[in-house]
């Protein structure tokens, strides 16, 4: 028998605001437990909820971007449930008027472009968090508990863990873009749970879901799904049975794990929040929200290739996120070569990012200093070889490379009189290899510019040393 | 003649001629209390040493803008004090002895330099009519100590009706200002919803919950309501609407007023005693130039069904975050998170309290939503509307505050009902989110004072205070003092 | 809607997180029986047309600036905990 696969995605992103969504404690993360709260946060006996506007135009901006409709009618509900971390034992969030509807985005995978749909996005308060000891008790911090949350939850439109996989890179991409969020799932700021089912092929009907939670990262999101996809597979097979379970992935064993059956739906007990009225957002406000939402990844992206003339794998790796893209354009402004930019970011900017777990931002090197460099390339004034150097320089400590090629010495070496002399003097102590040459073995001519080089400790212009190489071999 | 007997207006006189002072002021609260509060029980929490302290402080620096300048005064223990313990008259509240901030109200009444003398008793988390349903005491009414005070701010009006304050202030989701004051022979306003600012006000049911003054004439109760009124950002329910003055509506002049009487206010079910004062209330009102008519509320029937689904509804979450974890007590009994939270509130919560919490948790829980908490809410519409058109057409509704005087304690404890159907006359003002107030129109055969509801158009506190000031100077109800603990 | 039963009381109890005797659930089915009967009354008014009211005034947008403002200090947000741990509110992680 043959399955399908189905995939719906929930994705919890919390949103960069300076206060919390309805107390004006601070949302920094980060800081030491218990910090950034106050009676409000805390839910203390009295208080009561203001709504940050800023978390509503954050969260607009995003809902925006996914291609949602925006509610003009919305409004809070409480969401009531009992655990340590939700300090008034309800959480405001919204039920049935969520700010955003109907939106989509589109993905790629193996070259095939795909719409997911994203059946809604609502705005809420994120909670406290709770950390297990070995003890038998658990520690309570509640600097969390407050800060801006959107909820988006997609149409079961995903057919792979892979597709999955893709949806959360864009839609991370696509937040990111608009600046509500970083989007950094290694600091909580945006996290995923998934459902599975599968079904056998032509059957109409779904097939009962298993719900994933505690993915840390996006990887874990698509081996927890194959995993799960597997699992059911193996289970209808042998003639078992899918219970509606919440299981979560394991990183060492790769296997996902049963956290609990379900039974029933939990009974959230969701009513309008009294403490909070109404929002009305009209055309104007929309409006001048959409006016704030940058060029997104896909129109940058398709400009990238019809105006810079750039290939579409290129535009797609710049465009992956919105500080390499920004980095790029601000690169090029500065006067570097469109390709020879593209070329260092996709390469050794981003071999250096991987290989240290950095982010561009974090980076000494300029936009400004990746352009000058490109640039004396250009002008002859250092070769590739050195500029692996002074690039080496530049993304550890910074700086000016003209500055670094003047105080390091490393300006190439392109005076005719001066190679002549390094030449003549390598070709006297090599004269087996000129011997080598003449009898026809070219590698011999490699090994002689090779000793140039090191003689020059590489900073001899290239095509000049070729060029008085094979003139003064030819004299001899 | 005890310094009480004045309005604050005249004691703020007598103090910046020096014929008084701070100090005298705070003495007689003082001695007052000890003389009565061990019959009468109103206070749970005193504030002694900060209120001397206090009075020395601003009898050193007079000022005479400060509108309740060194007025003794209570509050009820569900508006938070900073630094001052806060019970909501609960055992699970027993320890919360600072709260970590001031409610707005109270802030408002330390602007003006009013002394805190302390907190004062109230049915456990306002739920109840008689404060019976503290964890504490009982409450004893001033008028006859084997009585109700009325609920749930019983120590509110008890303490203003036996002199131990000048004034207090109560909350009202239901009727907790306006029946207390009824049974107590005080003046108590329940404003318009959004009128005084709820923050710190610990939440009951946040779409019905209002702050408000309790005092022993309609003066001072304008002139309290005017410093504790205005718009709070703190409160996103609170109302962005100029505050008036309201002392100066006090013209005693009720000329061509029109007074609407519902004719379901004085039905079946209300006491020949009550009816009597009120419609005698009404024959002075046509003495002094106003006329009434009678009118129909059709929807008033209902308001205490829809009012207990709501109410309880929103108390069911409100009243889920005392869960021991941030502050309270926690069972000593708790060994795993479930009997954290199961063995805290249980011990924690009387069973008035308890009551309501389940009944919240049912009307809203899956698959009675609709039937209950949506319907209710419909319901409010009705009886909201129905007030609107009445008062379209007339000034003011005027009907009795309570269907009965004072009852006895114990007698409907075992009841929820009937005890519920106290409210019947109060319920609807809190639905329909109109002001209310209570003014004393007379005494019952055994000796316990009725009151007189006046409600009025949302935001017009003005035509209200008007109404029951000018009945108020052609009467000497308000000027009968209970007999405790000696002379008064 | 019918009356409310002894092991619905239970169920609602166990929601709102309160534990009860085997006497308390029997006054509780009892009472809440006759609140809900009582509220039956409801179902005389047609309501099909009504507009639910959450609010009785008619209040929109109220909205705060985003700026962060110092309130409590740490020891404050502690002050009242019943168990604390090094500067966490502690509670037993086991859930029953």
């Amino acid at each position: 028998m043959n399955f399908e696969t189905i995939i719906g995605l929930e994705v919890h992103v919390e949103l960069k605001t300076d206060s919390k969504i309805f107390s004006p404690s601070s949302n920094a993360f980060g800081d030491e437990p218990n910090t950034n709260v106050n009676p409000i946060d805390l839910g203390y006996p009295g208080v009561l909820p203001v709504l940050n506007e800023e978390a509503v135009n954050f969260a607009m901006k995003a809902a925006l971007a996914l291609n949602c409709d925006i509610a003009t009618d919305t409004k809070f509900d409480r969401k009531n449930y009992f655990y340590p971390d939700n300090p008034k034992a309800y959480q405001i969030s919204q039920f049935d008027q969520p700010i955003g509807e109907n939106g989509w985005i589109e993905i790629e995978v193996n070259g095939e472009k795909k719409r997911i749909g994203i059946t809604r996005l609502h705005l809420e308060e994120d909670a406290g968090k709770l950390t297990h000891q070995d003890d038998g008790y658990s520690l309570v911090d509640y600097n969390r508990q407050g800060t801006p949350l959107i909820e988006i939850v997609s149409e079961p439109d995903m057919q792979s863990p892979e597709e999955a996989y893709a949806y959360l890179e864009k839609l991370k991409n696509i937040i990111q873009y608009t600046g509500v969020s970083d989007c950094k799932m290694e600091e909580g700021s945006l996290r995923c749970d998934a459902n599975l089912s599968i079904r056998p092929i032509g059957q109409e009907e779904f097939g009962v879901k298993t719900e994933l939670k505690n993915l840390n990262s996006f990887s874990f999101v698509q081996k927890g799904l194959e995993f799960e996809e597997k699992r059911q597979e193996k289970e209808l097979l042998s003639g078992g049975e899918i219970l509606q379970e919440t299981r979560r992935y394991d990183e060492k064993t790769k296997e996902t794990i049963l956290m609990r059956v379900k039974e029933g739906s939990d009974d959230y007990r969701y009513f309008p929040e009294p403490d909070l009225v109404p929002l009305y957002i009209d055309d104007e406000w929309k409006e001048r929200i959409r006016q704030e939402i940058p060029e997104l990844p896909d129109a940058r992206k398709q400009r990238y290739i019809d105006e810079l003339d750039l290939p579409p794998y290129d535009a797609a790796v710049l465009t992956s996120s919105k500080e390499m893209a920004d980095f790029f354009e601000e690169a090029v402004e500065n006067g570097a070569d469109i390709k020879q930019a593209s070329n260092w970011l996709m390469g050794d900017v981003s071999a250096y990012m991987n290989k240290h777990y950095k982010e561009l931002d974090e980076l000494a090197l300029t936009p400004e200093a990746l352009a000058t460099m490109i640039k004396l390339i250009e002008d002859g004034t250092i070769s590739s070889k050195i500029a692996k150097k002074v690039f080496a320089e530049l993304v550890e400590n910074g700086g000016d490379p003209e500055k670094i090629v003047k105080d390091k010495g490393l300006v190439q070496i392109s005076d005719e009189g001066q190679l002549t002399e390094i030449i003549t003097k390598v070709l006297d102590e090599n004269e087996q290899s000129i011997i080598d040459y003449k009898n026809g073995k070219d590698r011999a001519i490699k090994y002689l510019v090779g000793q140039v080089m090191k003689a020059t400790k590489g900073q001899a212009n290239p095509p000049m040393v070729n060029k008085i190489l094979q003139q003064e071999i030819d004299k001899r | 003649m005890s310094l009480f007997e004045h309005s604050i207006k005249q004691l703020e006189e007598m103090l910046h001629r020096k014929e008084i002072s701070a100090e005298d002021l705070v003495n007689a609260s003082f001695d007052r209390i000890r003389e009565v509060d061990g019959q009468v029980q109103a206070f749970l929490t005193l504030d002694e040493e900060q209120a001397r302290n206090q009075a020395k402080q601003l009898d050193a620096s007079p000022d005479e803008d400060a509108r309740l300048f060194a007025v003794p005064a209570g509050i009820k223990d569900n508006i938070v004090t900073k630094g001052l313990r806060t019970t909501c008259g609960s055992q699970f509240l027993k320890n919360f002895d600072d709260p970590l901030y001031n409610a707005t109200a109270v802030e408002k009444l330390n602007a003006e330099k009013m002394i805190s003398v302390g907190k004062l008793n109230m049915d456990e988390f306002a739920m109840g009519s008689s404060t019976e349903n503290s964890s504490y005491q009982p409450t004893r009414n001033p008028w006859n100590t084997d009585y109700v005070p009325g609920g749930s701010s019983g120590g509110s009006a008890a303490a203003v009706a036996a002199g131990e304050v000048l004034f207090s202030l109560g909350s009202d989701t239901g009727g907790s200002i306006r029946q207390p004051a009824s049974f107590c022979g005080v003046v108590g306003m329940k404003p318009t919803y959004g009128r005084v600012s709820r923050f710190g006000l610990v939440a009951f049911a946040s779409s019905l919950d209002q702050i408000g003054p309790v005092t022993r004439n309609v003066e001072d109760n304008a002139r309290v309501l005017e410093v504790i009124a205005g718009h709070d950002k703190m409160d996103s329910t609170s109302a962005d609407v100029e505050v008036p003055s309201y002392t100066d509506a006090l013209t005693g002049d009720v000329k061509g007023l029109k007074i609407a009487v519902p004719k379901e206010y004085l039905a079946e079910g209300v006491e020949p005693d009550v009816k009597e004062a009120v419609l005698s209330a009404l024959n002075t009102y046509k003495e002094l130039g106003a006329e009434w008519e009678e009118v129909s509320l059709p929807h008033s029937k209902y308001a205490v069904s829809a009012y207990y689904l709501l109410a309880s509804s929103e108390a069911s979450a409100n009243l889920a975050r005392f869960d021991g974890v941030r502050y309270g007590v926690r069972s000593d009994n708790a060994e795993n998170m479930m009997d954290m939270y199961t063995y805290s509130r249980s011990e924690g919560f009387g069973d008035e309290v308890k009551r309501r919490i389940m009944l919240g948790t049912f009307a809203l829980s899956t698959g009675y939503y609709d039937a209950y908490y949506k319907k209710a809410q419909k319901v409010r519409t009705l009886i909201k509307n129905d007030f609107e058109a009445i008062l379209n057409d007339y000034d003011v509704i005027i009907g009795p505050t309570a269907p009965t005087p004072a009852f006895k304690i114990g007698e409907n404890v075992d009841d929820p009902l009937t005890m519920y159907a106290n409210d019947i006359l109060t319920i609807p003002v809190n639905l329909a989110g109109v002001p209310g107030i209570s003014v004393p129109c007379g005494f019952s055969e055994a000796g316990l004072p009725i009151g007189m509801q006046i409600i009025g158009k949302a935001f017009d506190e003005r035509m209200v205070y008007r109404t029951a000031h000018a009945y108020e100077q052609a009467t000497d109800h308000h000027k009968q003092r209970p007999q405790l603990g000696g002379a008064n | 809607m019918a009356d409310i039963s002894k092991e619905q009381v239970k169920h609602v109890a166990g929601l709102a997180r309160l534990a009860i005797t085997e006497e308390e659930a029997d006054m509780f089915t009892k009472h809440l029986s006759s609140i809900t009967e009582y509220a039956e009354q409801l179902n005389e008014l047609d309501t099909e047309e009504v507009e639910p009211t959450t609010h009785v005034l008619d209040l929109k947008n109220v909205l705060r600036e985003d700026e962060p403002q110092e309130w409590i200090t740490k020891d404050e947000a502690m002050k009242n905990a019943p168990d604390k741990q090094d500067g966490y509110f502690r509670v037993p992680s086991i859930l029953e």
